[in-house]
């Protein structure tokens, strides 16, 4: 919901290849295991943020991936019986029983938390980078008046926060007692299906109604649309190379083994440098 | 050729008590640009919606009669089918633009006709070029402002060039700049593309001067069809309501009415009658009294963003009507907020005599129960004269009548506190003209200060003793408003527009009893 057309790389590039580009990052941070390896895979989406000038928009998601990240680390460390060198005796508690913190579902949970925190961060680079009107263009072709419901859902979102906040200034504005949450409700219903409607029409004399399924585009690639799919190859390839490969090995149970060979080293610098290599190329960015 | 045609229109909407369309034949030819006056609920966005195909499709109802768009038969072609013939725009820019970009929303209606990428993009170059938007193809549609926004609809509208474009009050959410601007747009449109206009409006003197036809409409029924001139003739004789400023102005000295400024001028002028402008100001000592409502050196500037207010000192005293009036994205919506305490200055302080009441521009967003009598005192119900609909749901009333109860909503019970100020937010956007007098003399009886945001310089003209001109953050005039109104262009009323700001006349009335003073001098 945040996407606006800033002059950098990741914006000139196809919405095809912008996308291409997050997924192959995501899917990086589902396959790959070791800490070292999911911290390359955030790294490279925090500095190709910060490249691609939606710095803003990565923070914010890095602050409630890391709330959640800490959660997912405290609720794995107290819910799992695994691991064999404990690091704190609760005794018994109530609901959960005997509670031994272990180290090794300690570093697990955080190893998870880390997992989490990439696919957030990867989900904020997706939604503040790649237009959206560009990737609903694309599914026209496979899902028309699926792609259009999702455009109607996706338009309708603003416009409804919008409306909720003016709506509680409203209330704010009223002397007296509080309206009850029921009158509230019916006035919030109320509005959204007028809204709805209002949408609704708008949509109809643009030509909704009588829709043909879009040609196919044929625009030529640039540069930038060549990099980005060029960095989710082979962002995917290492990834995939690398734990194939067993360049990252990580074990959490029973016993701790995160060992750190050359390999993964260079696996996860590799990682960085292919992910960032296409912000270097800083031609005809701006429209 | 014909684009429009309706033949004994008549149109029930589901569950109406009446029609909303009555019998209605009319035709509109290519290329005329025609204008639909009425009061509120005469039928003009019916009419409109019967031009786009929504009526009856969209809507439901009883439809009789036939109605054809560019030979295209409205019962057999819906909204969809229409769309390749008729562009459609509608009051509210927000729920209209449907896409994430400008650029997206221009395309949207191209490529549901199916049309290749090439005739898209060029379609959507021409639309943003002839309306001047092409800086905001990349634009995301949330960031813009409501003038903006309009024109980004109006583009989505004009993109493959239909031969009709229909228009409900397009202006209504724009300040007089923004409203200039796209008028003179669709002018330029019509005489360039050869594009038929109909377009329903209120504030009449804005776009009369422009028009070859105007079309009357009372209660879904042609009442007027006939070129500007005569339509104020008819206006000013038959239907005092939407006779212009300037129709009444001439009227009142016993000129024929002309349609807009030039023509008024050039009317009086032919007569001798132009008075000469006198350059001087007076600037009258404010009474000192206590304030019931201060800005003292008010700033508001957002994180990461611009300021929307810069050193605002204000002082509002117990009884004064101020309008404050302003481009879009002034300052005017931040000052009431600031004012009622929905927000906080960054630097500088609000001081309050007492309770603020604020009502915001939508009233629908005030009322929440299902009768009237449940949303606000008897008392404050009585003092917006709603106090016989007690028992009517606030959703069945007219939009004066919301905007009323909303305010009683805010005004609360007089017996417990009585507001020190009471502000209101653009008031009269979608409000004909009598509902706007109405309005401004329900303003002036209100035992508290009362300050109203508005783009509507005859509003303003009509309730306020003072006016506030706001730009950029910061007032730039604050006097009576008959100097800030007389004197300006844009944000002034077509009374003192055409008398080049003489006595500092803004309303006919005082237009008519300066002309008659000038005469009797000379």
């Amino acid at each position: 919901m945040s996407y606006q057309r800033r002059a950098s790389p990741l914006h000139a590039a196809r919405a095809a290849a912008g996308m291409a580009y997050c997924v192959s990052l995501g899917i990086a941070a589902l396959v790959l295991s070791a800490p070292l390896m999911l911290g390359a895979v955030v790294v490279a989406i925090v500095v190709a943020g910060v490249a691609a000038g939606v710095g803003r928009a990565i923070r914010r998601a890095a602050v409630l991936g890391l709330v959640l990240g800490l959660l997912v680390m405290v609720i794995n460390a107290l819910v799992t019986r695994d691991g064999l060198t404990v690091i704190w005796r609760f005794g018994q508690l109530p609901v959960l029983g005997q509670v031994d913190v272990t180290l090794e579902a300690t570093v697990y949970g955080a190893v998870l938390g880390l997992r989490a925190l990439a696919l957030i961060l990867c989900g904020a680079l997706y939604t503040a980078a790649v237009d959206p009107d560009q990737v609903l263009r694309l599914f026209r072709r496979v899902s028309f008046h699926s792609a259009l419901t999702a455009t109607l859902a996706t338009r309708m979102v603003p416009i409804l926060i919008r409306d909720s906040r003016r709506l509680a200034d409203a209330q704010r504005c009223r002397p007296g007692p509080p309206a009850t949450r029921a009158a509230l409700m019916r006035a919030t219903t109320a509005g959204v299906f007028d809204r709805a409607l209002d949408v609704a029409a708008a949509l109809e004399v643009r030509g909704y109604g009588a829709a043909r399924r879009p040609p196919k585009t044929r625009a030529a690639w640039s540069r930038h649309d060549l990099a980005f799919l060029g960095a989710a190859v082979a962002v995917l390839g290492l990834a995939i190379a690398a734990r194939v490969a067993g360049l990252a090995p990580f074990a959490a149970y029973p016993a701790l083994h995160a060992p750190i060979p050359a390999g993964e080293t260079l696996s996860a610098c590799a990682i960085v440098l292919v992910a960032l290599l296409p912000f270097a190329d800083r031609r005809g960015i701006e429209r | 050729m014909t684009v429009l045609e309706l033949d004994r229109v008549s149109y029930r909407y589901p569950r109406a008590t009446g029609p909303a369309l009555d019998d209605v034949t009319l035709d509109v030819g290519a290329g005329e640009l025609v204008v639909l006056a009425g009061a509120s609920g005469s039928g003009k966005s019916t009419l409109l919606r019967v031009a786009s195909g929504l009526v009856p499709h969209f809507h439901g109802g009883e439809f009789t009669g036939r109605a054809a768009v560019a030979g295209l038969d409205t019962r057999e072609h819906g909204p969809g089918e229409l769309a390749h013939a008729v562009g459609t725009l509608f009051q509210d820019p927000e729920s209209q633009v449907v896409m994430g970009t400008v650029r997206a929303e221009l395309a949207f209606p191209l490529e549901n006709r199916g049309e290749s990428p090439g005739t898209v993009a060029r379609g959507v170059e021409e639309a943003a070029l002839s309306l001047g938007i092409a800086h905001l193809l990349d634009r995301p549609t949330e960031s813009l402002s409501g003038g903006e926004l309009q024109r980004a609809a109006l583009g989505a509208a004009l993109a493959g060039r239909p031969a009709l474009i229909v228009l409900d009050e397009p202006t209504s959410q724009l300040d007089p700049v923004a409203g200039d601007e796209l008028i003179g747009s669709l002018r330029r449109l019509n005489e360039d593309h050869d594009a038929a206009i109909v377009i329903a409006e209120h504030r009449l003197e804005r776009c009369l001067g422009l028009a070859d036809r105007v079309i009357a409409l009372d209660r879904g029924r042609i009442a007027f069809d006939g070129a500007p001139g005569e339509f104020l003739e008819w206006a000013v004789a038959r239907a005092p309501a939407l006779a212009t400023p300037g129709a009444r102005l001439l009227d009142g000295v016993g000129l024929k009415p002309a349609p807009g400024v030039k023509a008024a001028r050039s009317a009086l002028r032919a007569a001798g009658r132009l008075p000469d402008v006198d350059e001087h100001q007076s600037h009258p000592r404010r009474p000192e009294a206590d304030a019931a409502l201060r800005f003292d050196r008010v700033w508001h500037e957002l994180r990461d963003g611009p300021v929307i207010l810069r050193s605002v000192s204000l002082k509002i005293t117990p009884g004064e009507r101020v309008a404050v009036m302003g481009r879009n994205g002034a300052g005017k919506s931040t000052l009431l907020r600031h004012a009622a305490g929905l927000m906080d200055p960054t630097r500088g302080r609000v001081i309050r005599a007492g309770r603020i009441a604020l009502l915001l521009q939508n009233p629908n967003d005030y009322l929440i129960h299902e009768r009237v009598a449940d949303e606000a005192p008897a008392a404050a119900l009585h003092a917006v004269g709603l106090d016989a609909l007690g028992d009517r749901h606030p959703r069945d009333l007219s939009g004066g009548e919301r905007q009323r109860l909303a305010l009683a909503v805010v005004l609360g019970d007089p017996a417990e506190e009585r507001p020190a100020a009471i502000c209101l937010d653009e008031p009269t956007r979608g409000m004909d003209r009598e509902r706007k007098r109405e309005l401004a003399e329900l303003l002036r009886s209100l035992p508290a200060a009362v300050v109203v945001a508005t783009h509507d310089p005859e509003f303003a003209a009509a309730f306020a003793d003072r006016a506030v001109l706001l730009a950029d953050g910061a007032p730039i005039a604050d006097a009576p408003v008959g100097e800030v109104l007389a004197t300006g262009t844009y944000f002034a009323t077509e009374t003192a527009r055409i008398l080049g700001g003489a006595g500092r006349a803004l309303t006919p009335e005082q237009g008519v009893a300066v002309l008659t003073r000038t005469e009797v001098l000379a």
